[in-house]
């Protein structure tokens, strides 16, 4: 007869393998260009979210049935070499990451089941699927990692789908431009949070949560590093959240992941992509209170998100982006609720949130319909209330700035731009000119035959 | 007689040596094809045989006995060791891949022979210890790719060069080192003997400033050709063999910074590249860095690290560049100015070139994950700035792969009316890599253990190097007088 522990394990590793199976499944079937059916498709995504969803519920109830507050799933070293490194596969159930990945499991499961209609008879059915899976096993990994090394592996799994499906409508080249930007910010996010993993594996020897933030349960562990070390492995930590969740200064790719189709808006940007950031600080929270500088840092990151999302968002003429910015001024509070130590507060919040934006996304296309039905039958425009904040808001023609700054999104794209990747581009292009010209000197005649390339292969016949 | 006894390993160079010259005479092009095929795979099958044996604990000695070599040199100068033993089936793989892999566009351009005679020497290379015949294949393999430009009617004069300088640097190097006495540690290394050689192994990897013959190799040369020369990196097994042996700290550390550089500035300028072949020869610039990244802090961990990564860099770029060849073919050359929308024509070379793209930067569940995290730990162990470097380059690496990506992939659709879709054997060939780059990603313990051992043999060498001198040289002194009736030295045995 098993155990109490060996059953809540088995459940434990129901959660991971429904994602890991599908994502296996599908991506096995993609490279070997196997073409499975639409409804083979949505049964094996309907199953494996349903199992881990139902496991994790079974692992909730235990937990509140019997008092348990934190559960530990070690599967051992995956990687060791003696006295020099580990890397320990570990997932841990508690009181953040239980609700987390319910939350995952629900809303991918609503978008799934919404995507297989949505989806239907569209050219890239699969690859949204295989995309799909990919990503909720990044956000179920990510969820209940018990080291930060795991998390990692999630996170990247979670940036690597989410840029692909913002360049989902391959065929225009604004999708794969936005994709891009999304990717170089994921990145710079990911480059910072494996930085601090290296930072927290050799400041404790080991990268367990359990090790790095000491003794308790969550939200009252209590962290031993020291303050300035805290403050540095926090402040890569809030760049890696900044990256993920758009917070300031790195806003700007949001609006840009709007060019994915609808579901994965919904259950990626408006849902539980965008909430990452704020999970990943929550999950450090000891850490963040060994440094009150790093508190207030990121205090003000969520508060300066907030404000300009609420501005960005006031401006914006299309649902989708409106919506963004909406989600994006709650992430900011969720973000500066969680600097201030509100942990449960940040941790309810996030959740309603994720719900009601999921809703609200997945409601925007019917929501337009709707509305031109409504303004069609009453044969003019909809009345339009004024909002408390737009009747107290002066309308003299000096805060024209303000509209502007609104507009402009805060310019952070433009500064990002301007000042970081245009002076990236220039020098290494810089770089190349001279080294063309060192190899040209060398060869004694024209050395790059790549300059002779067209800009496109013409006629695919050409070559066929 | 157990069938692992036999000297596989002399028999895949053989095989190698054999099939060369015999394919040369072939006029037709798919006859060499097929010619080429078999003996490719006759040496991959012998190849993986020696690293069986050798994996199996089989004594060096029964494959020994049976060697022709003691006859041919008078000892034995091929064999397997910790570090080469996974190395050389990896390399014979790819090329066999390589073979099976060309498509029928472009088999009149691809030379099967030359294949063949770069593959043997490359196998002997990696089995080969001894450093004077370790030179003189580094410099007999310099000799195929410039033969191959000269019959493609390209421009020789910066791969010669190059070519030429690193030659020139790596005898004199030695030479150095053999004549003003080994040192009687690393540490005892006068600076100026290991400067010429350090030079020579910084050219033959690329170190910046020394790294645009490989840009300019990819320029003119036959995708997979090209490929083969480069992506074993064949310097850094000159490297391990040479210098690190006996290299001071302070000089390794020179070229671990030299290296590091490498790795920002080539992973920076695969980011902006306007054409395939150089976005991929800068990723491979940066890649090689960084394993010579690890191999300069030479601890335990950023050696076994950065052996993994040379690994996982053979595969994983490997299947990468075969992936982008598969490409070429249907395609012809392509820029990275546009969109070229080609994921309808050809979605399994899109998911292979994302698989083996993200493999080389260290993405989860592939081989490469592993390695670039164990690189960057040491690294950060060594100094956070070179952690963070290694990261940056990482992460630039990854923006070019999707970078390319998206250029390649996404875009507006053209209508084909041939079928541009990937052929069986071109499949068969990524889809090999890809196994072993989900596989080693997915289990990497076996991998990294083997690596770790390599490591560890490479660190004894250079610990103990001093006591196996001083124990020459004891050995090999006149013995002195006895004086005042005291006891004659007694020889050092």
């Amino acid at each position: 007869m098993p155990d109490y522990h060996q059953i809540l394990t088995f459940l434990g590793m129901v959660v991971v393998a429904g994602p890991l199976l599908l994502t296996a499944v599908l991506g096995v079937s993609s490279l070997l260009d196997w073409k499975l059916s639409e409804e083979a498709t949505s049964r094996m995504v309907h199953a494996a979210v349903t199992s881990g969803l139902l496991a994790a519920f079974v692992i909730l109830a235990s937990m509140l049935n019997l008092g348990t507050r934190h559960i530990t799933i070690d599967l051992g070293n995956w990687v060791v070499i003696p006295h020099h490194y580990h890397f320990s596969v570990k997932f841990i159930f508690d009181r953040l990451s239980v609700p987390f990945a319910i939350l995952s499991f629900v809303l991918s499961g609503t978008i799934g089941a919404f995507a297989t209609k949505y989806m239907h008879r569209e050219r890239g059915f699969n690859r949204f699927f295989s995309l799909y899976a990919i990503f909720v096993l990044g956000m179920i990994v990510t969820s209940v990692a018990g080291t930060i090394e795991t998390l990692f592996a999630g996170w990247e799994l979670v940036g690597l789908s989410s840029a692909l499906l913002v360049a989902f409508f391959q065929e225009r080249a604004a999708p794969a431009r936005n994709g891009l930007w999304v990717w170089v910010i994921y990145r710079v996010s990911d480059a910072a949070l494996l930085l601090a993993a290296v930072a927290m594996h050799h400041l404790r020897g080991e990268g367990d949560f359990d090790q790095l933030l000491g003794a308790g349960d969550w939200p009252y562990e209590y962290s031993a590093i020291a303050p300035h070390q805290a403050l540095v492995v926090g402040l890569l930590l809030l760049v890696a959240a900044a990256g993920k969740s758009a917070l300031v200064p790195f806003s700007g790719w949001l609006p840009r992941a709007m060019e994915g189709p609808t579901p994965s808006s919904a259950v990626f940007y408006g849902a539980l992509s965008v909430h990452l950031g704020a999970f990943l600080l929550l999950r450090v929270g000891p850490l963040l209170e060994r440094s009150a500088w790093l508190c207030a840092a990121v205090v003000a990151i969520g508060l300066a998100t907030s404000v300009l999302a609420y501005l960005a968002g006031s401006v914006q003429t299309d649902i989708k982006s409106a919506l963004s910015y909406a989600s994006l001024s709650q992430v900011g509070l969720i973000v500066a609720e969680v600097g201030i130590g509100l942990r449960y507060v940040a941790l309810v919040h996030l959740l309603g949130h994720a719900c009601l934006r999921t809703l609200q996304f997945v409601r925007a296309p019917t929501l337009l319909q709707d509305y031109r039905a409504l303004e069609n039958a009453i044969g003019g425009r909809l009345p339009r209330a004024d909002t408390p904040w737009g009747r107290l808001a002066p309308r003299q023609h000096h805060h024209a700035w303000l509209y502007r700054l609104g507009l402009e999104r805060g310019y952070l794209d433009s500064l990002l731009r301007d000042y970081a990747v245009v002076p990236f581009v220039r020098v290494f292009r810089w770089c190349d000119a001279l080294e063309r010209a060192w190899t040209d000197l060398l060869s004694g005649e024209a050395s790059r035959e790549s300059d002779q390339v067209k800009p496109h292969f013409g006629s695919i016949e050409e070559f066929s | 007689m157990n069938l692992l006894y036999l000297p596989w390993l002399e028999m895949a160079i053989a095989v190698a040596m054999a099939g060369a010259p015999a394919i040369s005479l072939l006029r037709d092009p798919n006859r060499a094809y097929r010619w080429g095929l078999a003996f490719t795979g006759l040496k991959f099958s012998c190849a993986f045989l020696a690293w069986l044996a050798f994996a199996l604990g089989v004594p060096a000695e029964e494959a020994a006995r049976r060697s022709v070599q003691p006859y041919m040199f008078g000892r034995t100068l091929f064999a397997l060791d910790e570090l080469s033993a996974p190395l050389v089936p990896a390399v014979a793989l790819l090329h066999f891949l390589t073979v099976l892999a060309t498509a029928r566009t472009t088999r009149r351009r691809f030379s099967f022979s030359y294949s063949l005679a770069t593959g043997a020497i490359r196998l002997a290379t990696f089995s080969c210890t001894e450093p004077w015949v370790l030179i003189a294949l580094l410099a007999a393999a310099t000799v195929p790719p410039y033969v191959e430009l000269l019959n493609r009617g390209r421009p020789t004069r910066v791969y010669a060069l190059h070519m030429a300088v690193f030659v020139a640097l790596l005898v004199a190097g030695w030479w150095l080192v053999e004549t003003a006495g080994r040192p009687e540690s690393p540490t005892a290394t006068a600076w100026w003997v290991t400067v010429p050689l350090l030079a020579a192994i910084l050219v033959r990897c690329g170190t910046v400033p020394a790294h645009c013959w490989v840009t300019d190799w990819f320029e003119h040369a036959s995708f997979g050709i090209a490929m083969l020369y480069v992506t074993p990196l064949s310097g850094v097994y000159a490297a391990v063999r040479l210098v690190l042996p006996i290299a001071p700290d302070w000089v390794l550390r020179g070229i671990g910074l030299v290296s590091l550089t490498t790795a920002v500035y080539a992973a920076g300028m695969a980011t902006i590249q306007r054409e395939v072949r150089r976005c991929y020869a800068h990723l491979f610039l940066s890649h090689a860095a960084l394993v010579l990244v690890g191999l300069e802090l030479h601890t335990e961990l950023s050696m076994t690290a950065s052996l993994c990564l040379w690994f996982s860099v053979i595969l994983s770029l490997g299947g990468f560049g075969l992936t982008l060849r598969a490409v070429e073919a249907r395609f012809g050359r392509l820029s990275l100015t546009d969109y070229h929308g080609l994921y309808e024509h050809a979605p399994t070379l899109a998911v292979c070139f994302l698989l083996t793209g993200l493999a080389s930067v260290g993405f989860p569940g592939t081989i490469g994950f592993i390695s670039t995290e164990l690189l960057v730990d040491s690294a950060v162990e060594a100094s956070p700035y070179v952690g963070f470097g290694v990261v940056a380059a990482s992460a630039l690496n990854g923006i070019a792969v999707l970078r390319a990506y998206f250029l390649l992939f996404t875009g507006a659709r053209h209508v084909s009316t041939v079928s541009l879709r990937i052929g069986a054997r071109e499949r068969a060939a990524v889809l090999t890599l890809s196994a072993l780059i989900l596989g080693g990603g997915l289990f990497p313990q076996p991998g990294v253990d083997s690596r770790r051992r390599a490591a560890e043999e490479i660190l004894l060498d250079r610990a103990e190097r001093p006591l196996r001198d001083a124990h020459v040289r004891l050995r090999d002194r006149p013995l002195a007088p006895p004086l005042d009736g005291a006891p004659g030295r007694v020889p050092f045995e």
